[in-house]
């Protein structure tokens, strides 16, 4: 178990044709991209989720019923 | 003497192993005191007995807790009470803090201040912008100093703070027998207990004080109030507000929804605290995990490692 992970990103090390790797740019850019698309879905389930436990408790599942519905969309 | 006092007062394990080590004949030699120091059964049992009334006098001096309140200063211990808000992945219901709310404009607020509290925290929480600047505006304010050095009146807005019904303390002391109505905004952090001391003391008031209660004048009795006699009377009874909501007002339905609207004022980011406390004990889950996979990975060479000694062979 402990040497799948591993293997799957190392493998191409030592050949030069790494593609991940062996450029540092595309190794930089990919680490900020994957940090950037991980906390989006990451925040987005957790959300979720807590929206799931607290369905009904909080302000925006009330708030429809005291917002005036003609041209009040945008107050809140 | 003393020895037979003492012998007639030893344990039964006592006098049973002795019965059984050595008959009759012991004791009566033994208490003729001719050979103590030929008698450690009489050693043992003096240092026993020693030990027993120093560790007895040292608790009895020492080891007692000790109450400088009767039980009726203390107060009853509140009920505890399953909040549903209280929960480690439940935010507060805002339908109760909009209900609890209203219970504290219309019952509480005559009396008690919520002064930390300004109008615009209660947007997005449980009113909307233009319901709370209505409330703001009903309330005036103090403006800065104009050119002439006088200051005028100005209608409330969303960044003023909830006024309080009182000027100052003696006011409120004056208006209300003596005694200081509390400020509500941190009372949930500020009583032992909670919510559900606030709670209990809320729904606690009996119809008539216990046989044996002596209330003073102007007093009330409650049990969950230390000292029991407590200067606010019983102010919730069923229908004293009107929900827009319709939930029936009962008493212990105000109480309830004004405690959790009091929680909210004391830790308003309660919400907020527990969700990111929960994403980020989730996150840090997996990173404690990831790194005892590290671990796990950097350390199996070394653990599958096997050093294997061979001799040289010696030539002959």
């Amino acid at each position: 178990m402990a040497g799948a992970l591993a293997t799957s990103i190392y493998q191409h090390v030592s050949p030069p044709q790494s593609t991940l790797i062996r450029r540092n740019a595309v190794y930089l850019t990919s680490i900020f991209a994957g940090a950037f698309a991980f906390e989006v879905a990451y925040d987005t389930s957790t959300n979720k989720l807590w929206d799931t436990w607290n369905r009904g408790r909080q302000w925006k599942d009330i708030k429809h019923q005291y917002l005036n519905k003609a041209d009040e969309e945008d107050d809140e | 003497m003393l020895a037979r006092t003492v012998l007639r007062s030893v344990p039964f394990r006592g006098l049973a192993r002795q019965s059984l080590n050595k008959t009759s004949s012991r004791a009566s030699s033994s208490a003729a005191g001719a050979e103590s120091a030929s008698s450690p059964f009489h050693l043992t049992l003096t240092a026993s007995v020693a030990t027993a009334i120093a560790l007895g006098s040292a608790t009895y001096l020492y080891g007692q807790e000790a109450f400088a309140m009767t039980p009726a200063e203390e107060g009853l211990h509140a009920t505890q009470y399953p909040w549903e808000h209280a929960k480690w992945n439940k935010t507060f219901d805002h339908a109760a803090l909009r209900r609890g709310f209203q219970v504290y404009r219309e019952v509480c607020a005559s009396c008690h201040s919520l002064t930390r509290v300004p109008w615009r925290s209660f947007v997005g929480v449980t009113h909307t912008v233009d319901e709370m600047k209505a409330f703001a505006e009903e309330n005036e304010y103090d403006t800065e100093p104009n050119d002439q050095g006088e200051i005028e009146k100005r209608p409330g807005k969303l960044s003023d703070y909830i006024p309080a019904p009182y000027q100052n303390e003696e006011a409120a002391r004056f208006a209300n027998g003596g005694a200081l109505p509390p400020d509500l905004s941190l009372i949930v952090k500020g009583r032992h207990g909670g919510c559900n001391y606030i709670f209990s003391l809320l729904t606690g008031y009996p119809d008539e004080p216990p046989a044996g209660a002596s209330v003073q004048e102007g007093m009330n009795f409650n049990p969950y109030f230390p000292g029991t006699a407590i200067a606010m009377a019983r102010v919730l009874f069923d229908g004293v507000v009107e929900y827009e909501d319709g939930t029936p007002a009962t008493t212990s339905q105000m109480a309830k929804d004004v405690v959790e609207f009091l929680n909210w004022a004391a830790e308003p980011e309660m919400d907020d605290r527990k969700k990111m406390g929960f994403k980020a004990i989730t996150l840090l889950t997996g990173l404690f995990a990831l790194s005892v996979w590290v671990k796990r990975y950097k350390w199996a060479p070394v653990k599958t490692r096997k050093i294997v000694y061979s001799p040289p062979v010696p030539r002959r």
